[in-house]
Parts: structure tokens; sequence; C-alpha cells
């Protein structure tokens, strides 16, 4: 793992990762205010005690930003604990028993990948009311089958070598060769995956937010930047300063993506000419 | 093409659309309250209610009401908006063509800029124009895409006046013809170019990608030797590179719906994106419902066509 840190674009990512992380964690404490209370003059630019300005209701844009990202974060980890779960036990249970259960478990993968996630994300959040547990289920429960793909082909490759075949005539059962010695092998490619998907659901709940289908209990990135489209031509850093949070925070997360997938795969052409 | 691969394929189409169906239903039934509800949008008076619950067969088994509400939407029966007093079918497929003309002219640019980036990049792999497009392509993947249409607005529309900031045409105009064309082309001009912006990225990387590995195979190693001109060399390598950028399409039109959808919202584009969201302010769940089976038929019919043209292009592609 430290191997991702020594290429630049690893080191970039997993930095702004981890200090994004740590921003969203402390968000209580690092906040000057609460991103919900009228704390200053509305519509105040960036000054010195507001260093990112106020909204129309003077709110603070900066404590609005790291609570936001908190909720971002936070629905991006926990879809992706659900969509890892499903999406390697799918996986990894296609690519051992092959045949039929392949067949059907691979049928359902696809036709799961079709949803438009965004689309249905929509529909949940209308019909049941804004949340973010509904947020986290909907997503979690569509984000899977890219991961259930590359951890199949993984243990598709990796169930014919002799390190299987040698653990199974030690007298190991299958449920102990495939955690033991398949799944820790497809782990790096699925690494990859699960951080691209990580992205994507950052995207996606700001997506959510800007069309005002966020949780009004939880301050999101989303909200503040439909928020300033009333105000664009009045007050743009409304409009500059969330929006680039989202893109640091997808970048961080591409970029680990990226070096990972360098790592589990030398030979991927991103490392430039092969001889 | 064998007739073989076309029957399977199309046999896929099967689990999927159904998978679409079961999910819209379950949705239906399990949101809280009536399903009644759900289906009418919160909205209508008992008359409406008990013509919705007898057409959707609600007082029958659960079972048999998936049928019956899979058979609806297979007729093309979408449903019905009170607020609006229509069927949704027909609210959508007014507000279809606009999105679509900002969809297809995103995919064009995206297509033809992305393929010219990538392909720069690859033949000068690991040199400073290849880490700019590398970095710009990152940098286009990871913002949203209704950030990048408000920066647009900011700057190229507020910030110039060079570009309209709303709609699709001058109100204040009312052309004919010509005038008019250019007039949408004007208006269209910011939000194709946001929209294109994300899918570049990723095409620009799947070609470079695909050229790069391209120039290291034997065959292209064979033209040098015969002695072929770089330019030569480089079109062998792009024709292989090119067939993943086809396949990618098809995965990504949901995306690209998605994408549609938020830049819209941005610069008041009349398509679905404002049909959406004035149908999430009020609660017109029909119309969303009708919304997310229209985008996940369109990912269906995609996927299908461009599994086909792959299968066209490289004929290596078969079932066994």
């Amino acid at each position: 793992m430290s191997e991702v840190l020594r290429t630049p674009a690893g080191l970039a990512g997993a930095a702004l990762t981890v200090a994004l992380g740590l921003l969203a964690a402390l968000a209580p404490v690092l906040a000057p205010a609460d991103p919900f209370a009228s704390v200053g003059a509305p519509l105040t630019p960036p000054s010195r005690s507001h260093a990112l300005g106020t909204d129309d209701l003077g709110r603070d844009v900066y404590s609005g930003i790291l609570h936001g990202t908190r909720t971002s974060l936070v629905v991006a980890l926990g879809v992706v604990a659900i969509a890892a779960t499903l999406g390697v036990f799918v996986g990894a249970v296609a690519g051992f028993r092959g045949g039929s259960v392949d067949e059907v478990l691979m049928r359902g993968t696809e036709a799961v990948q079709i949803m438009p996630r965004f689309f249905l994300a929509v529909i949940v959040v209308a019909l049941f009311g804004p949340g973010l547990d509904r947020v986290v289920l909907v997503l979690g429960f569509t984000t899977w089958p890219a991961i259930a793909r590359v951890v199949r082909a993984e243990t598709l490759s990796l169930a014919r070598r002799e390190f299987v075949d040698a653990a199974h005539a030690l007298g190991a059962t299958t449920g102990r060769v495939v955690v033991r010695h398949v799944l820790p092998n497809a782990l790096p490619t699925a690494l990859v995956v699960i951080s691209l998907n990580a992205a994507s659901v950052i995207l996606l709940e700001a997506g959510l937010g800007f069309i005002g289908l966020g949780d009004p209990r939880a301050m999101s990135l989303g909200y503040l930047a439909s928020n300033a489209q009333r105000f664009l031509r009045v007050a743009w850093w409304m409009a500059v300063f969330p929006g680039a949070a989202i893109a640091l925070a997808v970048l961080a997360l591409n970029l680990l993506g990226d070096a990972l997938g360098d790592l589990a795969n030398p030979r991927r052409p991103s490392r430039g000419r092969p001889a | 093409m064998s007739p073989r691969y076309l029957l399977r394929r199309l046999a896929h189409v099967v689990p999927a659309v159904a998978g679409i169906l079961v999910v819209a239903f379950v949705v239906i039934q399990a949101a809280p309250g009536d399903p009644v509800l759900a289906l009418a949008g919160q909205h209508g008076d008992a008359a409406y209610h008990a013509f919705i619950r007898q057409k959707f067969g609600l007082d029958r088994p659960v079972f048999e009401q998936l049928f019956v509400y899979a058979g609806n939407v297979i007729r093309g029966d979408l449903g019905h908006s009170w607020v609006h007093g229509r069927p949704v079918a027909s609210l959508v497929a007014e507000r279809l063509p606009a999105t679509l003309l900002l969809m297809t002219s995103a995919l064009v640019l995206s297509s033809l800029a992305g393929v010219l980036l990538g392909v720069a990049a690859a033949r000068r792999a690991d040199r400073p124009t290849d880490l700019g497009v590398r970095l710009a392509a990152l940098l286009g993947y990871a913002t949203p895409s209704f950030w990048l249409a408000q920066l647009a607005a900011l700057t190229l529309a507020l910030g110039t006046g060079l570009f309209p900031v709303q709609g699709i045409s001058d109100a204040r105009g009312a052309w004919t013809g010509w005038r008019h064309a250019l007039d949408v082309l004007h208006h269209l001009a910011l939000p194709a170019l946001v929209l294109a912006a994300n899918e570049l990225a990723l095409t620009a990387r799947l070609v470079r990608a695909g050229v790069v590995d391209a120039l290291g195979a034997e065959y292209i190693r064979t033209a040098r030797a015969k002695g072929l001109p770089e330019r030569a060399v480089v079109r062998h390598a792009l024709r292989n590179a090119l067939l993943p950028v086809v396949t990618v399409i098809g995965g990504r039109v949901g995306m690209l719906f998605t994408g549609a959808v938020l830049v819209e919202t941005v610069f008041a584009w009349p398509g679905l994106g404002q049909l959406l969201l004035s149908s999430v302010q009020t609660r017109d769940t029909p119309v969303l419902l009708g919304l997310f089976l229209l985008v996940s038929g369109a990912v269906v019919v995609t996927n299908l066509l461009t599994d086909m043209a792959y299968a066209w292009l490289d004929p290596r592609i078969r079932y066994e």
C-alpha cells in the first residue's frame, strides 16, 4: 500500500483524501459558525470575518462547506460500505461457483448496472421524503455491480492458480479458500473501483442536493450550489466555493483510484509508452 | 456479427427490462402510505384516486398488480400527471427534443475533441502535451457539471456578455428560419460545451490509453518497419483504440442524461431538466417515475446498439 504514496498522483490523492476526511470529521470544531445560523450581513463578499463570504440569509459559507463536505463523505462512506459488501460477495460467488450460478448472478448484475442511479434516487427521495439514510440505501444497492464485476474477473483467474489447488489439497474448505486466499489477491483491483465509485457517489449526492432533494437537517454542498443559482449576478462566492469543494473531493478519490490502478496492474498504459 | 450472438444479446434485454419494472414497482409499493398516492402524485380527488385504483388493479393481489403495472408501461402508458392534467408520456415527449439536441451536441463535440486530444497525448506520451491533457482530463472528470455550468455562466455569459445566460432562444427576437437556427445555436453553445467537458475527459483518457497500448503492438512495429509514414501508423493504432470508446458511450447514457438535467437547470434550457425540477417541487411522482423509466429504457437500447456496433466492428467478439 505504501507504494501508492511513491507516485506524485497517488501521494496527492492520498493527502487530499486524508485532509478532506479530517476536515469533515472535525467540521463541528473547525467551523466558525453554525452552518444554518445567520451570523453576518447577507451577501457579504469574502472578508476577514467571513473567509468565503455569507449567503442571502447571512450564513457563513465556509462553515456550510465544512459541514457539507462532512455530509458528502458520510454518504460516500455509507454507500461504499454497502456496495463493497454486496459487490465482493456477488463477485466472489459468481467467479468461484461458475456455471449457471455465475450466469444468473451476472444477468442480475447487468440489470442493476443499467439502472440510472440519479433518477432512481430522485423517485425514492420524492416518495419517501428527504433523508440521508434512504439516499445511502438506494445508492448502495445500485452501486455494487462494477465492484462485483472486477471481483468476479479476479476470482475467475485466481481460482485456477496453483496456490488455490494447493490450499484445496491441504483440506481447506471452499469458504476458507475464497476468504483467505482469493479475496486478498482480488482486493487491489477492487479498491480501484471502490474509490472511483466513492467519487461518483459524491457527484450524485451533490446533484440531488442541487435539485432540492437533500436532507434539510444536514448541510450539503449541492444545496449550497443550488442556493447560489439565484444570486449568480451578485454573489459569485456562493457559487464558486461549494462547487470547488465537490470537485476537490472527487479529484482526490480519482487520483487515489488511478494510483491504485497503476499499482494493481503495472502494465497499464497510463504508465507511458511500453518498450 | 453472427445471428447466434445477436439472439443471445437480445435475450439479455429481458432481465434488464424486468429488473427496471420490478424496481419501479417495488419503490411504489414500499413508499409510505397508499400506493395510489405514489401513482397519482399526492394530488387529485377521491374520484381520481378510485380511477387510479381501478386502472392499476390496486384492490387485487400484489403479484397481479405488478403485471398490470408492467403491462401499462410496456404499452407506453407512463401514467398521468394531475398537476399538468396530461399524460406523462406526452409531457416527456414535448421536452425530449431540447434535451436530445443538447446531449447529441455534447456527444459529438466531446467525441471529436476527445479523439484529437487523446491521440495528441499518446503520440507524446509522458511529455508536456501528454501531462497537460491528462491533468485536464482528471479535472474535467472531477468537476460537477452544474458547477462548471455556473462558472461558465458567471464568466462567459455574465462576465463577457458574449453568450446568453438562459433559455433556448431570444424571446424578443421571434425570428424564423436561418436567423432562428443561429439564435438557438448561440444559446446552445455554453450548455453543450459544459456538458461535453465531462464526456471529453473520459473519451480523451480512453483514446490515449488505447493508442499508447496499440503503438506498442507487433503490427505497429511491422508498419513502422515497412517504412509507413507516422500519420499512417497512428491511423492504424487509432482504429483499434476507438473500439472501447464506442462501448463506453452505451454505458454513459445514464450519466449523460443526469449531466444534461443538471446543466439544463442552470441555463434554464427547456428540456427534461426543467420538467424534473418542477415535478420535484410539486412532488409530481408520476412524472418522476416516467423520467426514470424513459432514461432506463434509453440505457437498455443504447447498450444493445453499442454492443452490436462493437461486434460488427470487431469480428473477434463472439459468444462461445
